[in-house]
Protein backbone atom coordinates (compact mmCIF):
# COMPACT_ATOMS: atom_id res chain seq x y z
CA UNK A 1 0.00 0.00 0.00
CA UNK A 2 1.70 3.35 -0.86
CA UNK A 3 1.73 6.29 1.38
CA UNK A 4 -0.78 9.42 -0.33
CA UNK A 5 1.32 12.17 -1.97
CA UNK A 6 1.24 15.08 -0.52
CA UNK A 7 -1.34 17.43 -1.94
CA UNK A 8 -1.01 20.29 -4.61
CA UNK A 9 -1.59 24.37 -3.66
CA UNK A 10 -2.10 26.86 -6.22
CA UNK A 11 1.16 28.82 -6.71
CA UNK A 12 -1.04 31.73 -6.23
CA UNK A 13 -0.12 35.21 -7.39
CA UNK A 14 3.21 36.22 -5.66
CA UNK A 15 5.68 33.14 -6.71
CA UNK A 16 7.54 36.14 -8.07
CA UNK A 17 9.32 36.50 -4.57
CA UNK A 18 10.61 32.99 -5.41
CA UNK A 19 12.24 33.67 -9.44
CA UNK A 20 13.51 37.19 -8.43
CA UNK A 21 15.77 35.44 -6.11
CA UNK A 22 16.30 32.44 -8.32
CA UNK A 23 19.34 29.42 -8.61
CA UNK A 24 17.91 27.59 -11.47
CA UNK A 25 20.84 27.95 -14.62
CA UNK A 26 18.53 27.96 -17.19
CA UNK A 27 18.69 25.64 -20.56
CA UNK A 28 22.74 25.97 -21.45
CA UNK A 29 22.50 27.86 -24.23
CA UNK A 30 25.95 27.28 -24.66
CA UNK A 31 25.88 23.46 -25.90
CA UNK A 32 25.74 23.02 -29.79
CA UNK A 33 22.98 22.58 -31.82
CA UNK A 34 20.84 25.26 -33.43
CA UNK A 35 19.30 28.58 -31.67
CA UNK A 36 15.33 28.65 -31.63
CA UNK A 37 13.19 31.31 -29.62
CA UNK A 38 9.57 30.04 -28.99
CA UNK A 39 7.22 32.95 -28.30
CA UNK A 40 3.62 33.10 -27.39
CA UNK A 41 0.89 34.18 -25.38
CA UNK A 42 -1.35 32.46 -22.39
CA UNK A 43 -5.01 33.10 -22.28
CA UNK A 44 -7.79 32.58 -20.12
CA UNK A 45 -11.07 31.02 -21.51
CA UNK A 46 -12.30 35.08 -21.86
CA UNK A 47 -9.49 35.21 -24.43
CA UNK A 48 -7.62 37.27 -21.89
CA UNK A 49 -3.93 37.34 -20.93
CA UNK A 50 -2.48 35.64 -17.93
CA UNK A 51 -0.32 38.27 -16.58
CA UNK A 52 0.62 35.94 -13.76
CA UNK A 53 1.43 32.45 -15.19
CA UNK A 54 4.93 30.68 -14.11
CA UNK A 55 5.94 28.15 -16.70
CA UNK A 56 8.57 25.78 -16.91
CA UNK A 57 10.38 23.99 -19.87
CA UNK A 58 12.11 20.33 -19.86
CA UNK A 59 13.82 19.47 -22.80
CA UNK A 60 16.63 16.99 -24.45
CA UNK A 61 20.01 18.35 -26.17
CA UNK A 62 19.87 18.61 -29.87
CA UNK A 63 21.04 15.28 -30.67
CA UNK A 64 17.74 14.07 -27.82
CA UNK A 65 19.82 13.04 -24.95
CA UNK A 66 18.78 14.11 -21.59
CA UNK A 67 20.11 15.59 -18.78
CA UNK A 68 19.47 13.52 -16.18
CA UNK A 69 20.95 9.80 -14.40
CA UNK A 70 18.53 7.40 -15.76
CA UNK A 71 19.16 8.85 -19.32
CA UNK A 72 22.36 6.01 -20.42
CA UNK A 73 23.40 8.71 -23.07
CA UNK A 74 25.11 11.84 -21.92
CA UNK A 75 23.93 15.18 -23.04
CA UNK A 76 26.38 17.72 -25.01
CA UNK A 77 28.65 19.60 -22.35
CA UNK A 78 27.40 22.15 -19.84
CA UNK A 79 23.53 21.03 -20.88
CA UNK A 80 20.91 21.31 -18.72
CA UNK A 81 17.53 21.29 -19.97
CA UNK A 82 15.33 22.80 -17.67
CA UNK A 83 14.43 26.61 -17.33
CA UNK A 84 11.60 28.20 -16.56
CA UNK A 85 10.02 31.85 -16.36
CA UNK A 86 6.83 33.72 -15.43
CA UNK A 87 4.41 35.56 -18.49
CA UNK A 88 4.84 39.51 -18.59
CA UNK A 89 2.05 42.02 -18.00
CA UNK A 90 0.50 41.08 -21.46
CA UNK A 91 0.80 37.36 -20.62
CA UNK A 92 3.54 36.56 -23.16
CA UNK A 93 6.42 34.45 -22.55
CA UNK A 94 9.53 33.79 -24.16
CA UNK A 95 12.42 31.18 -24.08
CA UNK A 96 15.60 31.21 -26.22
CA UNK A 97 16.98 27.65 -26.12
CA UNK A 98 18.23 25.36 -28.66
CA UNK A 99 16.47 22.89 -30.99
CA UNK A 100 15.48 19.96 -28.59
CA UNK A 101 16.49 16.54 -31.17
CA UNK A 102 14.05 13.42 -31.45
CA UNK A 103 14.16 11.49 -28.35
CA UNK A 104 13.27 7.53 -27.91
CA UNK A 105 9.78 6.70 -27.12
CA UNK A 106 7.98 3.62 -25.85
CA UNK A 107 8.00 0.36 -27.78
CA UNK A 108 10.92 1.11 -29.84
CA UNK A 109 9.12 4.80 -30.96
CA UNK A 110 10.83 7.79 -31.79
CA UNK A 111 9.34 10.99 -30.18
CA UNK A 112 9.76 13.92 -32.74
CA UNK A 113 11.30 16.98 -31.48
CA UNK A 114 9.16 18.53 -28.36
CA UNK A 115 9.80 20.32 -24.73
CA UNK A 116 7.82 19.56 -21.96
CA UNK A 117 6.07 21.99 -20.10
CA UNK A 118 4.77 22.45 -16.82
CA UNK A 119 2.03 25.60 -16.55
CA UNK A 120 1.00 27.34 -13.04
CA UNK A 121 -0.63 30.18 -12.55
CA UNK A 122 -3.50 31.61 -9.47
CA UNK A 123 -6.67 29.97 -10.24
CA UNK A 124 -4.89 26.62 -11.00
CA UNK A 125 -4.61 24.06 -7.85
CA UNK A 126 -2.21 22.00 -10.09
CA UNK A 127 0.23 21.90 -12.84
CA UNK A 128 -1.25 21.55 -15.85
CA UNK A 129 1.46 19.49 -18.21
CA UNK A 130 1.50 20.19 -21.96
CA UNK A 131 4.27 19.66 -24.77
CA UNK A 132 5.30 22.39 -27.14
CA UNK A 133 6.17 20.24 -30.75
CA UNK A 134 8.13 21.99 -33.28
CA UNK A 135 6.28 22.60 -36.64
CA UNK A 136 8.32 22.08 -39.25
CA UNK A 137 10.26 19.03 -37.33
CA UNK A 138 10.19 15.56 -39.23
CA UNK A 139 8.50 12.74 -37.19
CA UNK A 140 4.86 14.29 -35.92
CA UNK A 141 2.88 11.90 -38.00
CA UNK A 142 4.34 9.17 -36.08
CA UNK A 143 4.99 10.35 -32.44
CA UNK A 144 3.49 8.18 -30.16
CA UNK A 145 2.12 10.96 -27.86
CA UNK A 146 0.88 13.06 -30.80
CA UNK A 147 -1.04 9.94 -31.51
CA UNK A 148 -2.86 9.22 -28.66
CA UNK A 149 -4.34 13.31 -28.82
CA UNK A 150 -7.81 13.52 -30.88
CA UNK A 151 -6.68 14.73 -34.75
CA UNK A 152 -8.81 17.68 -34.23
CA UNK A 153 -6.79 18.92 -30.95
CA UNK A 154 -3.07 18.33 -32.27
CA UNK A 155 -2.46 21.64 -33.59
CA UNK A 156 -2.44 23.43 -30.43
CA UNK A 157 0.75 21.44 -29.49
CA UNK A 158 2.70 22.14 -32.12
CA UNK A 159 4.19 25.36 -32.87
CA UNK A 160 3.98 27.42 -35.67
CA UNK A 161 7.79 28.18 -37.43
CA UNK A 162 8.03 32.01 -38.39
CA UNK A 163 11.60 31.67 -39.70
CA UNK A 164 14.72 32.01 -38.49
CA UNK A 165 14.51 30.03 -35.90
CA UNK A 166 11.74 32.03 -34.38
CA UNK A 167 8.10 29.41 -32.96
CA UNK A 168 4.73 30.66 -32.32
CA UNK A 169 2.99 29.19 -29.99
CA UNK A 170 -0.22 30.50 -27.97
CA UNK A 171 -1.62 28.31 -24.63
CA UNK A 172 -4.52 28.84 -23.82
CA UNK A 173 -6.25 27.27 -20.65
CA UNK A 174 -10.13 27.24 -22.49
CA UNK A 175 -12.03 28.31 -25.14
CA UNK A 176 -12.01 26.99 -28.34
CA UNK A 177 -8.73 26.53 -28.96
CA UNK A 178 -8.03 25.12 -25.18
CA UNK A 179 -4.68 23.54 -25.46
CA UNK A 180 -4.11 19.50 -24.70
CA UNK A 181 -3.45 19.36 -21.52
CA UNK A 182 -2.25 15.73 -20.04
CA UNK A 183 -2.62 12.93 -17.32
CA UNK A 184 0.70 11.47 -17.17
CA UNK B 1 11.96 0.41 -16.69
CA UNK B 2 9.53 1.57 -14.19
CA UNK B 3 6.64 4.29 -14.18
CA UNK B 4 5.07 6.54 -11.49
CA UNK B 5 1.51 6.17 -10.02
CA UNK B 6 -0.79 8.27 -10.81
CA UNK B 7 -1.93 10.60 -7.93
CA UNK B 8 -5.23 9.62 -5.69
CA UNK B 9 -7.83 11.65 -7.24
CA UNK B 10 -9.06 12.43 -3.47
CA UNK B 11 -5.69 14.50 -2.73
CA UNK B 12 -6.01 16.60 -5.70
CA UNK B 13 -8.31 19.97 -5.46
CA UNK B 14 -9.98 20.16 -8.66
CA UNK B 15 -9.07 22.66 -11.05
CA UNK B 16 -12.45 23.47 -11.84
CA UNK B 17 -13.79 24.73 -7.92
CA UNK B 18 -16.37 27.91 -7.94
CA UNK B 19 -15.50 28.79 -4.12
CA UNK B 20 -12.22 29.89 -5.58
CA UNK B 21 -13.58 32.11 -7.80
CA UNK B 22 -10.13 32.41 -10.14
CA UNK B 23 -10.54 28.77 -11.59
CA UNK B 24 -13.49 29.60 -13.28
CA UNK B 25 -11.85 30.82 -16.67
CA UNK B 26 -8.55 29.36 -16.29
CA UNK B 27 -9.29 25.49 -15.91
CA UNK B 28 -9.54 23.42 -18.90
CA UNK B 29 -13.07 22.08 -19.98
CA UNK B 30 -11.60 19.11 -21.95
CA UNK B 31 -10.35 16.16 -20.16
CA UNK B 32 -6.90 15.76 -20.00
CA UNK B 33 -4.86 13.03 -22.22
CA UNK B 34 -4.21 10.12 -21.04
CA UNK B 35 -0.29 9.42 -22.30
CA UNK B 36 2.28 6.91 -21.63
CA UNK B 37 4.96 7.90 -19.20
CA UNK B 38 8.21 8.30 -21.35
CA UNK B 39 12.02 9.32 -21.09
CA UNK B 40 10.57 13.32 -21.36
CA UNK B 41 8.80 13.02 -18.42
CA UNK B 42 10.76 10.06 -16.11
CA UNK B 43 13.92 12.16 -16.29
CA UNK B 44 13.66 15.61 -14.71
CA UNK B 45 15.82 18.46 -13.59
CA UNK B 46 18.50 17.67 -11.10
CA UNK B 47 21.19 19.05 -12.16
CA UNK B 48 19.88 22.79 -13.04
CA UNK B 49 20.61 23.99 -9.50
CA UNK B 50 23.64 26.28 -8.12
CA UNK B 51 24.15 25.13 -4.79
CA UNK B 52 22.08 27.17 -2.64
CA UNK B 53 23.95 29.68 -1.09
CA UNK B 54 24.69 29.60 2.99
CA UNK B 55 22.37 31.93 4.44
CA UNK B 56 19.77 30.79 1.75
CA UNK B 57 17.70 28.24 4.41
CA UNK B 58 18.00 31.60 6.62
CA UNK B 59 15.11 33.39 5.79
CA UNK B 60 16.08 35.54 9.30
CA UNK B 61 19.52 36.52 7.96
CA UNK B 62 19.75 37.42 4.47
CA UNK B 63 19.35 41.36 5.25
CA UNK B 64 21.78 43.28 7.85
CA UNK B 65 19.20 44.21 10.02
CA UNK B 66 16.70 41.51 11.52
CA UNK B 67 13.40 40.79 10.10
CA UNK B 68 10.33 41.77 12.61
CA UNK B 69 7.90 39.05 13.88
CA UNK B 70 8.39 35.43 15.80
CA UNK B 71 11.21 33.06 14.39
CA UNK B 72 10.44 29.68 13.78
CA UNK B 73 12.28 26.49 12.22
CA UNK B 74 10.78 24.49 9.72
CA UNK B 75 11.84 21.24 9.19
CA UNK B 76 10.51 17.91 7.21
CA UNK B 77 11.30 15.44 4.90
CA UNK B 78 10.72 14.83 1.55
CA UNK B 79 9.49 10.93 1.18
CA UNK B 80 7.99 9.27 -1.54
CA UNK B 81 5.36 7.21 -1.84
CA UNK B 82 7.25 4.10 -0.41
CA UNK B 83 8.41 5.90 2.17
CA UNK B 84 11.59 6.19 0.38
CA UNK B 85 13.92 9.56 1.16
CA UNK B 86 14.47 12.00 -1.36
CA UNK B 87 17.88 13.25 -0.99
CA UNK B 88 19.68 15.26 -2.32
CA UNK B 89 16.74 17.58 -4.23
CA UNK B 90 15.93 21.31 -4.17
CA UNK B 91 12.69 22.72 -1.58
CA UNK B 92 12.05 26.15 -2.49
CA UNK B 93 10.03 28.25 -0.25
CA UNK B 94 7.84 31.72 -0.62
CA UNK B 95 6.32 33.60 1.52
CA UNK B 96 4.25 36.90 3.61
CA UNK B 97 6.30 38.67 6.38
CA UNK B 98 5.24 38.34 9.60
CA UNK B 99 2.46 41.15 8.76
CA UNK B 100 0.59 39.70 5.72
CA UNK B 101 2.55 41.26 2.95
CA UNK B 102 4.55 39.80 0.22
CA UNK B 103 7.66 41.54 -1.11
CA UNK B 104 5.85 41.68 -4.21
CA UNK B 105 5.35 44.75 -6.89
CA UNK B 106 1.66 43.02 -7.21
CA UNK B 107 0.65 43.03 -3.78
CA UNK B 108 -1.11 45.84 -2.66
CA UNK B 109 -2.40 44.90 1.17
CA UNK B 110 -2.07 47.60 3.19
CA UNK B 111 0.47 46.05 6.07
CA UNK B 112 4.19 47.24 6.43
CA UNK B 113 6.65 45.95 3.90
CA UNK B 114 9.99 44.68 5.77
CA UNK B 115 12.86 46.07 4.91
CA UNK B 116 14.78 42.55 6.57
CA UNK B 117 12.84 40.09 4.80
CA UNK B 118 12.66 38.93 1.00
CA UNK B 119 10.36 35.57 1.67
CA UNK B 120 12.32 33.35 -0.47
CA UNK B 121 14.53 30.51 0.49
CA UNK B 122 16.17 27.03 -0.81
CA UNK B 123 17.85 24.02 0.63
CA UNK B 124 19.16 20.96 -0.59
CA UNK B 125 17.79 17.73 1.31
CA UNK B 126 20.36 15.37 3.11
CA UNK B 127 21.18 11.64 2.45
CA UNK B 128 17.85 11.11 4.41
CA UNK B 129 15.91 13.63 2.77
CA UNK B 130 15.63 16.18 5.47
CA UNK B 131 15.43 19.89 4.63
CA UNK B 132 15.60 22.63 7.74
CA UNK B 133 14.29 26.50 7.70
CA UNK B 134 14.49 29.49 9.70
CA UNK B 135 12.23 32.21 8.89
CA UNK B 136 9.24 34.59 10.45
CA UNK B 137 5.67 33.03 11.07
CA UNK B 138 3.96 34.75 8.38
CA UNK B 139 1.10 36.60 8.60
CA UNK B 140 -2.48 36.16 7.66
CA UNK B 141 -3.42 38.72 4.49
CA UNK B 142 -6.81 39.35 3.21
CA UNK B 143 -7.69 38.98 -0.50
CA UNK B 144 -10.04 39.23 -3.11
CA UNK B 145 -12.10 36.33 -3.39
CA UNK B 146 -15.28 36.87 -1.52
CA UNK B 147 -16.70 38.87 1.35
CA UNK B 148 -13.96 39.18 4.12
CA UNK B 149 -11.87 36.65 2.46
CA UNK B 150 -8.63 36.09 4.30
CA UNK B 151 -5.95 33.63 3.67
CA UNK B 152 -4.34 31.33 6.78
CA UNK B 153 -1.36 31.83 7.18
CA UNK B 154 0.63 29.81 4.99
CA UNK B 155 4.13 29.09 3.18
CA UNK B 156 4.43 28.26 -0.39
CA UNK B 157 6.69 25.33 -1.13
CA UNK B 158 8.14 23.88 -4.19
CA UNK B 159 9.67 20.47 -4.61
CA UNK B 160 11.47 19.15 -7.27
CA UNK B 161 12.25 15.00 -6.63
CA UNK B 162 14.01 12.95 -9.47
CA UNK B 163 11.85 13.60 -12.45
CA UNK B 164 9.30 15.58 -14.38
CA UNK B 165 6.49 13.78 -12.60
CA UNK B 166 7.38 13.76 -8.85
CA UNK B 167 7.10 17.98 -9.07
CA UNK B 168 4.81 19.70 -6.51
CA UNK B 169 3.51 23.14 -5.67
CA UNK B 170 1.71 22.88 -2.20
CA UNK B 171 1.35 25.15 0.93
CA UNK B 172 1.83 24.84 4.75
CA UNK B 173 -0.05 25.53 7.35
CA UNK B 174 -0.07 25.77 11.06
CA UNK B 175 -1.90 24.09 13.30
CA UNK B 176 -4.82 25.39 15.14
CA UNK B 177 -5.73 28.52 12.52
CA UNK B 178 -9.27 29.24 12.81
CA UNK B 179 -9.06 30.66 8.90
CA UNK B 180 -8.46 27.34 7.92
CA UNK B 181 -12.13 26.12 8.31
CA UNK B 182 -13.10 29.80 5.65
CA UNK B 183 -10.53 28.80 3.18
CA UNK B 184 -11.44 27.78 0.15
CA UNK B 185 -7.71 26.60 -1.05
CA UNK B 186 -7.24 24.60 1.74
CA UNK B 187 -10.93 23.22 1.88
CA UNK B 188 -10.63 22.13 -1.76
CA UNK B 189 -8.66 19.16 -1.57
CA UNK B 190 -11.46 16.69 -1.48
CA UNK B 191 -9.91 14.00 1.39
CA UNK B 192 -10.09 15.09 5.29
CA UNK B 193 -7.09 13.08 5.62
CA UNK B 194 -5.12 14.57 2.82
CA UNK B 195 -6.18 18.25 3.71
CA UNK B 196 -4.82 17.64 7.57
CA UNK B 197 -0.87 16.88 5.51
CA UNK B 198 -0.94 20.30 4.38
CA UNK B 199 -0.77 21.35 8.15
CA UNK B 200 2.32 21.41 9.87
CA UNK B 201 3.07 19.97 13.37
CA UNK B 202 4.10 22.15 16.28
CA UNK B 203 7.44 19.87 16.96
CA UNK B 204 8.91 20.91 20.49
CA UNK B 205 12.09 18.58 19.33
CA UNK B 206 12.36 21.35 16.32
CA UNK B 207 12.36 24.26 18.62
CA UNK B 208 15.91 26.25 19.05
CA UNK B 209 16.35 26.93 23.30
CA UNK B 210 15.65 31.32 23.16
CA UNK B 211 15.69 31.51 19.28
CA UNK B 212 12.81 29.90 17.69
CA UNK B 213 9.85 27.88 17.65
CA UNK B 214 9.76 24.50 15.79
CA UNK B 215 7.21 22.96 13.24
CA UNK B 216 7.75 19.11 11.26
CA UNK B 217 6.48 19.21 7.59
CA UNK B 218 7.14 15.87 5.99
CA UNK B 219 6.01 16.17 2.05
CA UNK B 220 5.13 12.95 0.47
CA UNK B 221 6.10 12.71 -3.52
CA UNK B 222 4.52 10.49 -6.17
CA UNK B 223 7.26 7.33 -6.42
CA UNK B 224 8.84 4.62 -9.40
CA UNK B 225 7.17 1.69 -9.13
CA UNK B 226 8.64 -1.41 -10.80
CA UNK B 227 5.45 -2.17 -12.45
CA UNK B 228 5.29 -1.10 -15.96
CA UNK B 229 1.69 -0.96 -16.39
CA UNK B 230 -1.04 0.14 -14.77
CA UNK B 231 -5.00 0.70 -15.24
FE1 LIG C 1 0.33 33.17 -0.49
Amino acid sequence: MSKPITPWQTVGPFFGVLLRHDRVVPAALEAPGPRIGIRGVVRDGAGAPVPDAMLEFWQPDATGHWAHPDDPRKPADGFGGYSRGATDAEGCFSLDTIRPGETPGPDGTTQAAHLLVGLFARGLFTRLVTRIYLGDGPGLEADPVLRRVPAGRRATLIATSDGDGVYVHDLCLQGPMETVFFDV
Amino acid sequence: MFTYRRPDPATLPPNNHPPYRSTALRHPREPLVVVPQTLSELTGPVYEHQAPGPLDHDLTRQHPGTPLGERIVVAGRVLDDSERPVSDTVVEIWQANAAGRYAHYSDTHDAPVDPNFSGAGRVRTDGAGWFRFVTIKPGAYPWHNHENAWRPAHIHFSVFGPSFLTRLVTQMYFPGDPLLAFDPIFKAVPDAGARQRLVAGFDLELTEPGLALGYRFDIVLRGPHATPMEA
